[in-house]
């Protein structure tokens, strides 16, 4: 679950970060008023993705008249995919410096890494890769968090590949990203997100750390202890999710492990690899896969027919693979539930099973009689399913 | 011989009574897995599957002298499982669950490493060692077959997959080990290989990974310091696009980290056979153990 950038920054507050004053606003008018309170402000369009101020979703408002307009426009955009349910209205911050700081999972480390560079602003990814030594890393204890003196060392590394002139004293700067980095990542435990970001964090003229912008991204295995923030979402989680994949969104209802991939080959299987592998298959053999669809262990009959029913509701889809491997579950009983599901749910297209381990020959019997076309080998199978879409099209 | 898990292993099931747990212990025994006891907190004290149930692993592992944990408790007990079992000085935790939170696996992790545990896992099939009569976890018995190949993988059905299709062909297993899908893992792949090396039985090791993270990258690394055995390597996801979790949790290209063109290319740079099917993953076996 991604926050929105007033979501994120209310959860910093609570966690004593600093923010810039602000409102939100879900009409022009609500807009309008937010900045007779703030005086001059930036009107950002509140959607879960990054290059909205590229896209236009971010305009300075020197009046409230002039935030209005902005909120109006901003409002009816769409930015990649994406509605924009609200606008966040901020005081503009007297900027002298943008940091980057960001807490996030490192696989390799297997451990949450703080990330502190001088080089903030812009696309971290970007820095990562063109001038990876700007960015300064931190790997804390998870029983201990941060602790201070590694806080200071981080900054000082930071600050190694520092330019120009810095606003803050060093002494200053150490104290103040002590309390600041440890409430970041006590956030990021505290959600169980495995991504907590400040980009930037504004350095203002006066000597003030305020997060500019905020990421969180909280963890979809935790989110059943978060389900206060599921409700806050509320009404706008149909729009956050308005730019995804619609058939992934129709998935996620369904309680599906599906992946939209566009191509016109229907693929199911048991297991993330075996599915994987499947795709790859069908891609070896010149097709084109139209989705990932994994129906997990101990496949019953049930399940098999809400795997075909999803993979259908795909107007591209031209034929259909099905890829099972029998360990505990038996050939025969998928067999059964692929024919009974062809059966109520009418299906017209190419449909190719591959299935293999126990009660295979007992399936392949059933699945021949019913006649679907039954295939031993996986790649095999995946060249005539290949071959029999291509037919079709002619 | 084998890794990890042998004849003399005693396994101690954590969530033994639980539907899932009741079932796969069966299964386990009927392989002649040595099951010496159960842990569900609050049932101590009864028997299940003729085996006496506690309370804690402490006290498990007092009364029956188990080694090992096979971890079937729902995700949100998990992490705690894990840790309780590293606490009551298990050497080999094998954590079967699916969908813990990332940050509970992430405490649980480190608090297993400083107790100087393996961890197998979590989201994972567990591990069998067919000539010693034992396994822990989810493999399907009939897939397991002695000989000389170690398998190590991410994916469950694939490393079922891949047993059965060696089997078939006359190749059995020293060890399989299913490391997990998930971001967070205990044992990597460069962890299982070295295992692999030192063990006399292993002649050759079929590696197969997936997109996502650079464990396959660093064992790829491993290898190319110089790795005692014949290595074949397998890669699925290639067609995964970038920023999508392909069913695993750990299966997704995040920016430039994870492709599967990066893992085949570092494992072929370290003189890695990568296949491109399973069916080649046999032939390359085949080839490699009947040159010698």
């Amino acid at each position: 679950m991604k926050l929105l950038e007033h979501q994120a920054k209310a959860q910093f507050r609570s966690e004593g970060i600093e923010c810039p004053m602000g409102r939100v606003a879900r009409t022009p008018g609500e807009a309008e008023s937010a900045a007779r309170e703030l005086g001059e402000v930036v009107v950002k369009a509140q959607v879960p993705i990054g290059g909205r101020g590229k896209a236009g979703g971010v305009k300075v408002a020197r009046s409230p008249e002039e935030a209005r307009a902005a909120a109006s426009q901003i409002l009816q955009m769409e930015i990649r995919g994406y509605r924009v349910p609200a606008v966040l209205l901020e005081e503009l911050l007297d900027i002298g410096q943008e940091l980057y700081l960001g807490v996030t999972l490192d696989r390799d480390r297997r451990r949450l890494a703080v990330l502190l560079s001088f080089a903030g602003g812009m696309e971290i990814e970007d820095v990562a890769e063109r001038t990876p030594e700007k960015i300064a890393k931190l790997w804390p204890d998870p029983f201990s968090g941060p602790l201070p003196f590694e806080i200071r060392q981080l900054t000082l590394n930071a600050l190694a590949s520092a330019q120009g002139e810095q606003v803050l004293e060093r002494p200053r700067l150490l104290s103040l990203m002590v309390p600041l980095v440890q409430r970041l990542y006590q956030l990021c435990q505290r959600l169980d997100a495995t991504l907590c970001e400040i980009n930037p964090l504004v350095i203002t003229r006066s000597g003030q750390l305020i997060a500019g912008d905020g990421k969180v991204e909280v963890d979809q295995n935790a989110e059943y202890r978060h389900q206060d923030l599921v409700r806050e979402l509320g009404g706008d989680a149909e729009a956050a999710s308005s730019g995804d994949d619609q058939l992934e969104v129709e998935a996620r209802r369904r309680g599906l492990t599906y992946v939209h991939l566009g191509g016109d080959i229907g693929v199911v299987g048991n297991g993330a690899g075996l599915v994987m592998n499947t795709l790859d298959l069908v891609k070896q053999q010149g097709g084109s896969p139209a989705n990932f669809l994994d129906i997990g262990g101990g496949a019953k009959a049930e399940v098999v027919r809400q795997a075909l029913e999803m993979v259908l509701l795909d107007p591209e889809v031209k034929g259909i693979f099905v890829n099972i491997f029998g360990g505990i579950t038996r050939g025969d009983e998928v067999a059964k539930g692929l024919i009974q599901a062809r059966d109520e749910l009418q299906i017209q297209l190419p449909l190719v099973v591959r299935m293999t381990g126990t009660r295979e020959e007992e399936g392949r019997r059933l699945l021949e009689a019913a006649g679907i076309t039954p295939a031993v080998s996986a790649p095999e199978a995946a060249r005539r399913v290949v071959e029999m879409v291509a037919g079709a099209g002619r | 011989m084998s890794i990890l898990l042998n004849s003399e292993s005693r396994v101690l099931v954590q969530g033994m009574t639980g539907s899932e747990g009741t079932f796969h212990t069966q299964q386990m025994i009927e392989f002649g897995t040595k099951v010496v006891a159960g842990v569900s907190p609050g049932k101590g004290g009864s028997q299940h599957l003729e085996r006496p149930v506690f309370d804690s692993v402490a006290e498990a592992v007092i009364a029956t002298g188990a080694t090992v944990s096979g971890v079937f408790v729902p995700p949100a007990f998990a992490a705690d499982a894990i840790m309780e079992a590293a606490a009551a000085g298990l050497e080999l935790v094998v954590c079967i669950t699916e969908l813990i939170p990332v940050n509970d696996m992430v405490r649980a992790r480190a608090y297993v490493s400083s107790r100087g545990a393996r961890l197998v896992g979590p989201n994972c099939p567990g591990l069998m060692s067919p000539g010693e009569r034992s396994k822990v976890g989810i493999i399907p018995n009939q897939n397991g077959r002695p000989g000389p190949v170690g398998v190590v993988s991410r994916s469950g059905t694939l490393t079922y997959e891949i047993m059965q299709s060696l089997g078939a062909a006359g190749y059995g297993q020293s060890t399989a080990v299913g490391i997990g899908g998930d971001p967070v893992l205990g044992l990597s792949f460069s962890d299982v290989l070295e295992l692999f090396a030192a063990d006399p039985t292993t002649e050759l090791v079929v590696m197969a990974g997936e997109i996502g993270g650079s464990d396959e990258e660093r064992a790829a690394e491993l290898i190319g310091r110089g790795y005692p055995k014949p290595v074949v390597g397998f890669i699925s996801g290639r067609t995964a696009p970038p920023g999508k979790r392909m069913g695993h949790a750990g299966a997704i290209i995040s920016g430039n980290t994870g492709s599967a063109a990066s893992k085949v290319a570092a494992l072929e740079r370290a003189g890695v056979e990568v296949a491109d099917t399973i069916e080649q993953i046999v032939e390359r076996v085949s080839a490699r153990l009947r040159r010698g």
